[in-house]
């Protein structure tokens, strides 16, 4: 599976070995498409699935029933034809569909007849007073040690936030014997009312039940704060105290770490790139890249899946996985139009399904305004350490847009690159503005897409690209 | 702020982390050895040159950037440990040369 000598050219590259792209993957090899898995981590799985391939039988159990699924979706990449190469970062997709990325510390080129981005999706941007300090992080870093390392959270530990994920990470948290003091739910109690019509979908899935029997065990066994509007972490050198408002007390509690989560978003880096067309959801309140449900996008060789492609979840991404693997065989000329259709009939249906059911937790998880956009001394872009009060003031003055605040404080222009703040300040722009973030837009995206050094971009081979790059033709 | 709650069938790798030695799993990330440790900041930031920590663990945030081997900002999330890997945390911005 693993490949060391990877082909200059393939008819499907897809791009992260999450759900979706294991599963695309799997099914395009099965179809007699050449096809190069690119990944960035070590092993396969992507987030959701992280160290599936390693984790010790305890931190299975730990992590539940549903994180045993990545296997089988990593034994049928296994057992296919997969040329599947891990520990390589795309930096950079030329518009003709040239793919560069990192691996071993070298620059590789990659032709590929029709790229799938399976780049998943990031926890939403969580600006409160003191998130820059060592001891918070997301909900999903703690996942990912609890996955890849053994690490539970110690001392005095505090979840805040809303969301499945928040619920999931306490139980997980619980049954590897962790214990939490205090979950802080910022769910807006207005978001019942918003979120009511579309609670009949969600009961007749399969995750109403599995959602119910969660929220009970973790009530059961830590305090759970209700209606928590404002949060601030403090300490110094590192977090020493967590700050937080319900109703008209502010409480104020000691903690060793912090972990926030207020959902997930499509990661834009990759679709950008492709220079794929990007919208506003309102229902998810976040940008996606414009995609049928075949993951066909605006570029013609480029599609997306997963939860790049809008959040659907683990489940919905190994779906359209093999939706967008069918529609590259039948676009390659590998397999007519009825057949993909009679291939994908079930996968679409239960698709459309499950994106049905999950409105209800869109809505109801629907951050609160303070949340999304932030105010006074509280850090917005992290890398740059570029305070609300500045871009407050700044948009006051009429600034245009997201863009010109880079030019303006270097907001959005650290390593990151916009990842951490981007949601945010669109987010404070629409506010003051009285608009619709649509209306806003969000960062130009630049490539390289990931840090690459002179160097490393050096390490390629002369040839007629490197003649094509000087010489411009 | 981390403990480890089960034991993998894993080797064990030393990384040294300004220079002191620290035991990890072969499948950690430096940021996961380092907490692992205990250590929960791994640079000062370029700016405020105020602590900073590991924040995403997942190669979005660049929070866990550290001096590995010599070359200045690695994420350490996306960095697996390797036997006699040297750490350092980083000191502000970046320096010209690593």
């Amino acid at each position: 599976m693993i490949d060391k000598a990877l082909p200059d050219s393939c008819d499907l590259a897809v791009i992260g070995a999450g759900p979706s792209g294991m599963a695309a993957a799997a099914t395009a090899a099965a179809l007699g498409l050449s096809t190069v898995l690119l990944d960035e981590q070590p092993a396969p799985g992507g987030q959701i699935y992280r160290g599936i391939t390693e984790t010790a039988a305890a931190t299975r159990a730990a992590l539940g029933a549903d994180y045993r699924r990545g296997e089988a979706l990593v034994e049928a990449l296994v057992a296919s034809k997969t040329k599947y190469s891990p520990g390589s970062s795309v930096f950079d997709v030329s518009p003709s569909g040239e793919i560069a990325f990192l691996a071993g510390g070298r620059t590789h080129l990659l032709a590929a007849k029709r790229i799938l981005a399976a780049t998943g999706g990031q926890e939403r941007p969580f600006p409160i007073e003191g998130w820059t300090l060592p001891g918070v992080m997301t909900a999903g870093a703690a996942q990912t040690l609890l996955k890849q390392a053994d690490l539970v959270p110690s001392g005095r530990v505090v979840l805040a936030g809303s969301g499945p994920l928040l619920w999931l990470l306490a139980a997980q948290i619980l049954r590897a014997g962790g214990t939490i003091s205090t979950i802080l739910d910022t769910t807006p109690k207005a978001n019942w009312r918003a979120a009511l019509p579309h609670l009949p979908r969600f009961l007749a899935s399969p995750y109403a039940a599995k959602g119910l029997a969660l929220l009970a065990r973790v009530r059961l066994s830590v305090k759970v704060v209700s209606g928590v509007t404002f949060l601030r972490a403090s300490g110094g050198e590192r977090l020493r105290e967590v700050t937080y408002r319900c109703g008209s007390a502010e409480v104020t509690v000691a903690a060793d770490a912090l972990l926030l989560h207020q959902g997930v978003v499509p990661s834009l880096h990759m679709p950008d790139t492709l220079g794929c067309r990007i919208l506003w959801n309102g229902e998810q309140r976040a940008f996606q890249p414009e995609a049928d449900e075949w993951g066909a996008t605006s570029v013609a060789h480029a599609a997306i899946a997963g939860d790049g492609a809008g959040i659907g979840g683990a489940r919905s991404a190994a779906r359209r996985g093999r939706l967008a693997a069918w529609d590259a065989a039948h676009r390659l000329g590998r397999i007519d139009r009825a057949e993909r259709d009679r291939l994908a009939s079930d996968d679409l249906a239960a698709l459309q399904r499950d994106l049905a059911a999950r409105r209800f937790l869109d809505v109801l998880y629907e951050p609160a305004a303070a949340f999304r956009a932030p105010t006074g001394d509280t850090i917005v872009c992290r890398c740059e350490e570029v305070r609300a009060s500045k871009i407050e003031a700044a948009i006051a003055q009429g600034i245009l847009g997201p863009n010109q605040l880079k030019f303006f404080m270097r907001c959005g222009m650290g390593p990151c690159q916009g990842r951490l703040c981007g949601l945010s300040v669109t987010e404070m722009f629409a506010q003051a503005r009285g608009v619709s973030p649509a209306e806003i837009g969000h960062y130009r995206l630049r490539t390289p897409i990931k840090p690459v050094t002179v160097a490393e971009m050096a390490s390629l081979p002369f040839g007629e690209h490197a003649d094509k790059a000087v010489v411009r033709l | 702020m981390f403990r480890r709650f089960t034991d993998r069938e894993q080797s064990n790798v030393t990384i040294l982390v300004d220079g002191r030695p620290i035991v990890a799993k072969a499948t950690d990330s430096v940021a996961a050895a380092m907490f692992a440790a205990g250590i929960a900041a791994c640079r000062t930031t370029a700016v405020e040159d105020r602590p900073r920590g590991p924040y995403c663990m997942m190669g979005v945030c660049f929070d866990c950037l550290a001096v590995v081997d010599g070359i200045g900002s690695r994420q350490g999330c996306m960095t697996r440990v390797r036997d006699g890997m040297v750490v350092e945390t980083q000191k502000g911005r970046r320096e010209i040369g690593r």
